[in-house]
């Protein structure tokens, strides 16, 4: 299979957010703001290539009864050394993306790239996979951090596009991030919709 | 290489190595970040105080003290601040677990007599763009806002809503603001504590 | 008594672990096309929740922090989490088959549902003793059950209402679920003690 064709794939026809909605916590609970919502994306696409490529690389090391264990094993160990990385040398982004970062253990992204992907596919195509689905990831945490930070506050990545007072705080807080994802998700589905008709 | 099959000794094997293998991975990993992990933690903490302290000549986190407020069970730390052998004030971490969400902690900095120098908010889990405001909002020169220069024995550090009170609370964010100046509150009690009891003279 | 009375209020309302931390969405959307399996769900989790909570915080403290091994945490957890599931799955059909066939469907689910491995790390963060980290884990699950059973209650009548083609299913649910995260924020500030 095409390479660039798996990244497309990962990227939009199985985008993991808008499409296959799985990984929902990190999603609403780290797009306060365009900043946190990108290495949130980055972080969960980092430990996803490593898992994938080595979960593949292992797979036939692992008799089938034991499998889930083993890859959650492998899934936990990247996500310490993440863990371990960023409060060595990220320590404020890693308290700004607080509990979520061991958390990145039990996004169903992850288990889910390792049992209907990794574990059937070679380690180069499990590698593109995982950077498709991490790209799919990361833009759509992104595009939904400047969303809300934009509505909330007025500026995207910190720039700012409008006034602070005609932002509605609300985006930034829970409810703005369910309602914010609900119509993200809407607006896609409608646009899928008329390709398909 | 064919898959292997599930008999229970493979399946200990295969599991076992992983696991040791993952732990061995870990653990040297964990070697080399434990120092900077270590590092990065102080050299928020000194930073922090910098930040809040006037002019030092000492190594105030070497001499820090701990005070344990009446209400918490977790001690406050005080950092003395001397200037040649003259105290010159100190930097109070201390927590508050009354904030919007959860604990919010915070480092006061104090000169001799007790005056505000300085603060900064060390964590917090309040609510983005309302109760995390409080980082700059204490310290803006516009109406009761800014504790800067402030004496907690002089001024009243409770919010205008409540009685007596002379200080602006952040707007729709009272809750952090009365864990704030509680702690602040607290803090200057650690200080006072530390001026008349633990001022150690360097003759 | 007033610490475990102000942690109970805040688990489940004031920082609802699903309208206000944002833990264990998967299964709260999920699990929540039907009243009935939403309360199911709702009593499994918390089952689990209270008891792996119990038993990750006594391994910290008695294995991690004694020899030092903090950064083993999340995978110990993780795998303590999931052998607890499957431990309970064996025994629940041995010794309890109306129980099990009650819940046992969802039980497989919870090894993911980080609201799980969420509390338990919460807990240590949070330095709570090993009573107010039952207490706090109990009161979490009742506000995730709290939270599904309601969000059901609207589904069903959802299932029902016309809704234009775009919005129908998820982008809907998470919308009413903004609402629903509106009216709790109306429990914040509550303070106990």
């Amino acid at each position: 299979m095409n390479k660039l064709r798996i990244i497309y794939n990962g990227l939009i026809t199985e985008n993991p957010t808008f499409v296959l909605l799985l990984g929902m916590c990190p999603t609403l609970g780290t797009t306060g703001s365009a900043i946190t919502g990108l290495s949130m994306g980055l972080a969960t696409s980092g430990v996803l290539v490593c898992s994938n490529a080595a979960i593949s690389g292992i797979k036939n090391m692992v008799p089938d009864k034991v499998r889930i264990p083993a890859y959650i094993v492998v899934i936990a160990t990247f996500v310490t050394l993440l863990q371990m990385f960023m409060q060595a040398y990220l320590p404020s982004l890693n308290e700004s993306l607080g509990i979520f970062i061991p958390l990145i253990v039990v996004n169903c992204i992850l288990l889910g790239r390792a049992e209907a992907y990794a574990s059937r596919r070679s380690v180069i195509d499990s590698v593109f996979d995982g950077i498709g689905i991490g790209c799919g990831f990361t833009v759509a945490l992104t595009m939904l951090g400047s969303i809300r930070e934009l509505l909330g506050t007025g500026t995207v990545f910190g720039a700012r596009i409008f006034p602070e007072t005609y932002g509605s705080l609300l985006f930034v807080l829970a409810p703005g991030a369910f309602i914010a994802l609900g119509f993200l998700i809407a607006i896609i589905n409608h646009v899928r919709n008329r390709k398909q008709s | 290489m064919k898959k292997l099959p599930s008999t229970l000794t493979y399946m200990t094997l295969s599991l076992g190595v992983i696991t040791i293998v993952a732990g061995a991975l870990l653990a040297w990993v964990h070697e080399i970040t434990a120092a900077p992990i270590e590092e990065a933690a102080q050299r928020k903490q000194v930073e922090a105080i910098r930040a809040v302290l006037p002019e030092f000549d000492n190594d105030p986190t070497a001499q820090q003290v701990t005070w344990t407020p009446p209400s918490g069970s977790e001690p406050f730390t005080i950092f003395p601040a001397y200037k040649g052998d003259v105290f010159a004030g100190a930097a109070v971490e201390g927590y508050s677990l009354n904030g919007f969400s959860g604990e919010v902690r915070i480092m006061y900095g104090f000169d001799a007599e007790g005056d505000i120098t300085g603060y900064e908010v060390l964590s917090h889990a309040e609510t983005p763009g309302l109760g995390a405001k409080m980082d700059e909002w204490f310290r803006m020169d516009i109406g009761h806002r800014s504790v800067i220069g402030k004496n907690p024995a002089e001024t009243s550090m409770y919010v205008t809503k409540d009685p007596g009170g002379e200080i602006d609370a952040i707007t729709a964010a009272t809750i952090s603001s009365r864990a704030f100046l509680a702690t602040l509150r607290e803090c200057y009690d650690a200080f006072k504590y530390y001026k008349t009891e633990k001022t150690v003279s360097h003759e | 008594m007033i610490t475990y009375i102000s942690i109970i209020i805040t688990a489940i309302f004031v920082n609802n672990i699903v309208f206000a931390q944002f833990l264990g969405i998967c299964p709260f959307l999920g699990v929540s096309k039907k009243l009935s399996s939403a309360a199911g769900m709702g009593a499994a989790v918390t089952f689990v929740m209270a008891l792996a909570t119990c038993v990750t915080w006594l391994l910290q403290k008695y294995v991690l922090d004694v020899f030092g091994l903090g950064y083993m945490q999340t995978i110990l957890f993780i795998l303590v989490i999931a052998a607890l599931v499957q431990m309970l799955e064996i025994i629940l059909k041995k010794i309890a088959p109306a129980l099990y066939s009650a819940l046992g469907v969802f039980l497989p689910l919870i090894t993911t549902n980080c609201a799980v491995l969420g509390v338990a790390i919460l807990v240590i963060q949070k330095g709570f003793s090993l009573g107010e980290s039952l207490v706090y884990s109990v009161a979490t699950a009742l506000g995730f059950t709290l939270a599904l059973v309601l969000f059901a209650g609207i589904r069903e009548r959802l299932a029902l209402t016309e809704v234009p083609a775009a919005m129908r299913g998820v982008p809907i649910a998470l919308i009413c679920a903004g609402l629903l995260a509106m009216a709790f924020m109306g429990f914040a500030g509550i303070s106990i003690g």
